[in-house]
């Protein structure tokens, strides 16, 4: 096996102003390394959608800046804190200030869409349950939902489950929100739907919003700063108008989606069948 | 978040002082329910002066207060509102059922609603 590439960015200190601080982030799966020494930063109230084909290790990433992965070294400070190694207490009370929404809504499908809503502020606060009842309309009012809260999660539409799983999300007031392909499997309509949402949400709360995503146009539309990530590594770290112009490789190919080239050779053929050493396309 | 009341005429004013938030709001609300429900204060006034940010919870809250006032027969209102909570209200399309002045001495006399500048 080749080794794998080298981070090409170096580690800095997080910035006053970083909301979400990634330095030398390094994750595994068993012995396979994925993310090799990831470093950027999100500023506050900002969106920052993190761009990669498939396998890029852009998932794993948003999993790891969320938690639901443990990275095997680097630091990933959320709100001033090192999220990586603070005791679980304290990590699960940064939780609360982060909401993630899922790639597939990951709603209840036993509860209504008012439930689901509510069912964060049942968990983790004191609130009367007359209070969380206004809170779950107001935050399915601001996705567009009002009057959604008897139906069931079978009953709707994806991207009204999309927008029930963003008001889930939102019903913390978090500081910090996170989706996964937010407009995967949704017709172009409803995914400029949910666009509008995100630079809603954004202007509105002022949140820091984290999106993985390959939907270029959707990206472009909805991003401050873009990140490129390539097999475990940023190939590109700018602003959404100043990665248009880039000139790198891998993120051009990518932006004009530009498919692989074919392996040509049949001793390059042989290698990536028998796995002795895959060709590294550039 | 500090909550104390007072009495202006027949007005009960709420002076709250700090960010109303998820946690404390449960005090707000108790608050406002007490002195509309059990008090039956016939005018409820929330100083939102010294209030910096109101989250979801806090706007529940006044919410809440709003309706039991209306249950109540009696009125609410507030005044003071910072540019952020006055966002939130915006935002929240609350700020047209509220009863929002800019200041105590409007606020008591009442009359004219949703007339107040963002600080």
């Amino acid at each position: 096996m080749s080794s794998p590439p080298k981070p090409n960015l170096t580690p800095t200190k997080p910035s006053s102003n970083a909301a979400i601080s990634v330095r030398n982030l390094r994750v595994k799966y068993g012995e396979r390394e994925i993310l090799h020494g990831i470093n950027f930063e999100v500023p506050e109230g900002e969106t920052m959608v993190i761009l990669g084909g498939s396998g890029s290790g852009k998932s794993t990433l948003l999993r790891t800046l969320v938690g639901l992965e443990k990275p095997s070294s680097g630091e990933i400070w959320i709100q001033g804190k090192d999220f990586a190694s603070i005791p679980d207490a304290e990590r699960d009370e940064l939780r609360k200030k982060m909401g993630m929404s899922f790639q597939g809504g990951a709603l209840f499908g036993s509860m209504t869409v008012g439930e689901n809503v509510a069912l964060p502020l049942q968990e983790h606060t004191q609130l009367d349950d007359s209070t969380i009842e206004i809170m779950v309309r107001l935050k399915l009012d601001q996705v567009g939902l009002s009057g959604f809260e008897n139906y069931m999660p079978a009953q709707l539409s994806g991207g009204m489950k999309k927008r029930a799983a963003i008001a889930r999300a939102l019903a913390m007031d978090p500081a910090t929100l996170f989706f996964d392909e937010p407009s995967a499997g949704l017709d172009p309509i409803i995914a400029a739907g949910i666009d509008e949402l995100i630079l809603k949400l954004k202007k509105a709360f002022r949140m820091t919003i984290v999106v993985v995503t390959h939907e270029l146009a959707s990206a472009f539309l909805i991003a401050d700063r873009m990140i490129v990530l390539d097999k475990g590594v940023i190939v590109a770290d700018d602003t959404a108008q100043n990665l248009q112009k880039s000139t790198q490789p891998r993120v051009r190919q990518f932006l004009d989606r530009v498919p692989e080239p074919e392996l040509t050779g049949e001793i390059d053929y042989l290698q990536m069948l028998t796995g002795d050493t895959p060709p590294q396309r550039q | 978040m500090d909550i104390s009341t007072r009495q202006s005429g027949t007005a009960t004013i709420v002076d709250i002082v700090g960010d109303i938030t998820l946690y404390n709001s449960p005090q707000v609300r108790k608050v406002l329910l007490d002195l509309l429900k059990d008090k039956k204060s016939p005018r409820v006034i929330v100083n939102l002066e010294k209030v910096r940010y109101i989250d979801s919870a806090g706007v529940a809250s006044l919410v809440e207060g709003l309706k039991v006032s209306r249950d109540m027969k009696s009125t609410f209102a507030m005044f003071g509102l910072s540019r952020t909570a006055r966002e939130v209200l915006e935002l929240t399309r609350l700020i047209k059922v509220f009863e929002v002045y800019d200041n105590e001495a409007d606020a008591l006399r009442g009359g004219s609603t949703n007339v107040a500048p963002a600080r």
